[in-house]
């Protein structure tokens, strides 16, 4: 079902001139409210009166997680901090995170977002909708929420419960739809075959994935073992959360909420603006928020624009599966993790080099990862085996404390990691998706 | 109906709209809210032609009418009750009224007058009572409804209104914007500039924020009324739980 029709089936024509319009607004409300985006603008000499076209937007400056970093905790946000209602952050980032801000509008239209994505796989007032998301910090459990309850279905708020216990409440409430990651959703049937449960006892019909990449083939997978229609949705915290792009029923790519959001496909490397059809990093522009507006931001997620119209009626363009990262950072069970960032964490344990290999695995749907690390030449302790086990305690303790990442931790000799020509060890080994 | 790109109009040097894009569609009442010297006459009077356009485009029913003369714009489709009713006080209400009418002298149909003037009297029938009365000895809220029943004459499907209930009594503000609901739902699309933002947005459909000649928010009618930075700037609702601490 499509939810929103007057703007979900937009006129090309009628769609452009309101994205310049709501554009036109949000830069004179940066402008004049978030210093940032002045003196970014005032520093390149630009005046935001020039855009005066959607073409226009190739002058404005990007937007990178570098910027936002900075502007830790509050400076990005565009109202007094007495407007905003309520508060998310990006989880695990080097560095600061990125906290996001959202007026009472601002919900009120996320809401309605995600519940054009709900709609779109089919989901009805009538479904059980559980939501399988962590609520703490991150967008994903409570952005969802917020759109069940717009479409009047009954929402499930599972979180982060261990997962007998959310196969228990499949059963017992007869929960009709699952959102989560797709890894969990295979960790889900796994779970109940060991058990000598049979997925078919659930009532499962529909299954909403995303937060991290995922392929045709684990498509196919989640939708054999869970009997179920399996949907692909695409957001991010920064952008807004959950509700930015999501397939409709003819499954092939995801469309854009592009009444709110402008999309754009730029070369990583020269910064030019791709045409549809080409591959490269994602730009999201929000014209709609008030609490937190960004303008070109770099998402570093690769993807293509769709501009073909879709036989689902609507008219908003579509992009393409997220096929991979610009820059380094992995997706770990729905987290995001930077390899500087645990290099930055070795460099405060004495007896170990900054030298590491990450290996990425998964079993039965769950991710695991494991960390090889080099000790330094002077590591006297490897004949001592509480020793060592001690020392690798204490790495993966600071692991789970400060990156909340459950790690196997591997010590290896000085050297021993395999060195590119360069000098530099190819840090992440992604087995997942073999 | 109504499309606006990129609008710069002020008056010699003085540049009052910098970059004004806006859209008004068919059966809608949108408004553009804002505080004094915003920009938002300049705006009605830029589109009306009664101020020429330093860039930008004015789109009518689809047709480019950027820079033709006022009488054409009329004509193409679009009336302006100005700010301040400007009837003429010497004239009589019935006077004021057919002046409204002039675009059908040219076309030498004035028996149609007749008939557009009863249906303006339909509409506010104390102005028949008043027909040979002069302008200037009426209420303002009367005044005000010879200021819509003038520029309603001319039959156009988009009415552009600057500040009807300026000077007002709430209960006579209230009966002005009764009557422009139901010419929505008789088919006009209109366009209202206000300062009285709580008023004005419990009727349209959409409006606009306009802050010194520029745009900087739009939204359904309902989100803005319950925005806080406009409640601040416009509604001046709970003063005292908006001042910083």
């Amino acid at each position: 079902m499509i939810y929103s029709k007057e703007f979900e089936t937009m006129e090309h024509e009628d769609l452009e001139s309101l994205q310049i319009e709501r554009l036109q607004a949000t830069l004179n409300r940066v402008y004049r409210n978030v210093s940032f985006y002045r003196n970014l603008y005032d520093e390149t000499g630009l005046e935001i009166s020039e855009i005066k076209s959607i073409d226009d937007m190739a002058k404005l400056p990007f937007t990178t997680k570098d910027d936002l970093r900075k502007s830790y905790p509050y400076e990005a946000f565009a109202v007094p901090l007495r407007d905003i209602v309520r508060i998310h952050s990006t989880s695990g980032t080097s560095g600061n995170p990125v906290v996001v801000g959202y007026t009472g509008n601002d919900l009120k239209i996320w809401s309605e977002l995600v519940a054009r994505v709900l709609s779109a796989a089919g989901m009805t007032g009538h479904d059980l909708i559980q939501i399988a998301f962590n609520y703490s910090q991150s967008t994903g459990g409570l952005g969802f929420h917020y759109g069940v309850e717009q479409i009047g279905a009954s929402v499930i708020p599972a979180s982060g419960e261990e997962v007998l216990k959310q196969i228990q409440i499949m059963k017992d409430y007869r929960t009709s739809a699952l959102v989560s990651t797709p890894g969990y959703a295979l960790h889900i049937v796994s779970v109940p075959e060991e058990n000598n449960m049979d997925p078919q006892e659930l009532n499962l019909s529909v299954g909403l994935f995303g937060s991290e990449p995922w392929s045709e083939k684990m498509r196919i997978e989640i939708e054999s073992r869970l009997k179920i229609k399996a949907f692909d949705n695409y957001g991010l915290s920064e952008v807004m959360g959950p509700g930015v792009a999501f397939e409709c029923e003819e499954r092939d790519g995801l469309h854009v909420n592009e009444d709110h959001f402008i999309v754009e496909v730029i070369d990583p490397e020269t910064l030019q603006i791709l045409p549809p059809g080409e591959k490269g990093e994602l730009v999201f522009t929000t014209i709609t928020k008030q609490g937190f507006p960004l303008i070109r931001y770099r998402t570093g997620d690769i993807s293509s624009i769709v501009e073909e119209s879709c036989s689902c009626g609507r008219t908003t363009r579509r992009i393409k599966r997220i096929s991979g990262r610009t820059d380094d950072m992995m997706i770990v069970d729905g987290n995001n993790l930077f390899p500087s960032q645990i290099e930055a964490l070795l460099f405060e344990i004495e007896g170990v080099e900054p030298h590491f290999k990450i290996i990425l695995d998964r079993d039965e749907g769950l991710d695991i990862i494991e960390l090889k690390v080099e000790v330094t030449p002077d590591f006297i302790a490897f004949d001592e085996i509480r020793k060592v086990q001690k020392f690798q305690n204490k790495i993966r303790q600071l692991l789970i404390n400060r990156l909340g990442l459950h790690a196997k931790i591997t010590l290896t000799e000085p050297n021993s990691l395999g060195r590119t020509d360069g000098g530099k060890i190819k840090r992440v080994l992604d087995l997942r998706f073999f | 109906m109504l499309r606006i790109r990129n609008l710069v109009a002020g008056y010699d040097k003085l540049k009052v709209l910098k970059g004004i894009t806006l859209h008004v569609k068919e059966g809608e009442i949108v408004t553009i809210i804002g505080a004094n010297g915003a920009g938002k006459t300049t705006l009605l009077n830029t589109v009306a032609s009664l101020v020429k356009p330093t860039s930008g485009e004015i789109k009518l029913n689809g047709r480019d009418v950027t820079g033709l003369s006022p009488d054409r714009i009329v004509r193409g489709g679009c009336a302006l009750v100005p700010e301040g009713r400007q009837l003429f006080p010497a004239m009589t209400v019935r006077e004021n009224l057919t002046l409204g009418g002039y675009t059908l002298f040219k076309r030498k149909r004035r028996n149609g007058l007749q008939l557009r003037l009863n249906n303006i009297y339909e509409l506010f029938p104390i102005l028949k009572e008043r027909g040979s009365q002069l302008a200037g000895t009426l209420s303002g809220g009367e005044q005000q409804m010879v200021a819509i029943g003038r520029a309603l004459m001319a039959e156009t499907d988009l009415l552009m209104m600057d500040e009807p209930s300026m000077g007002l009594a709430p209960i006579i503000v209230k009966n002005i914007f009764q009557v422009v609901q139901s010419l929505r739902d008789q088919g006009k699309t209109i366009l209202i500039v206000e300062q009285n933002a709580k008023a004005v947005l419990e009727i349209a459909d959409r409006g606009y924020v306009m802050e010194t000649g520029s745009l900087v928010m739009e939204g359904r009618a309902g989100e803005l009324l319950n925005n806080n930075d406009v409640k601040r700037a416009y509604l001046g609702r709970d003063y005292k739980e908006f001042t910083d601490r």
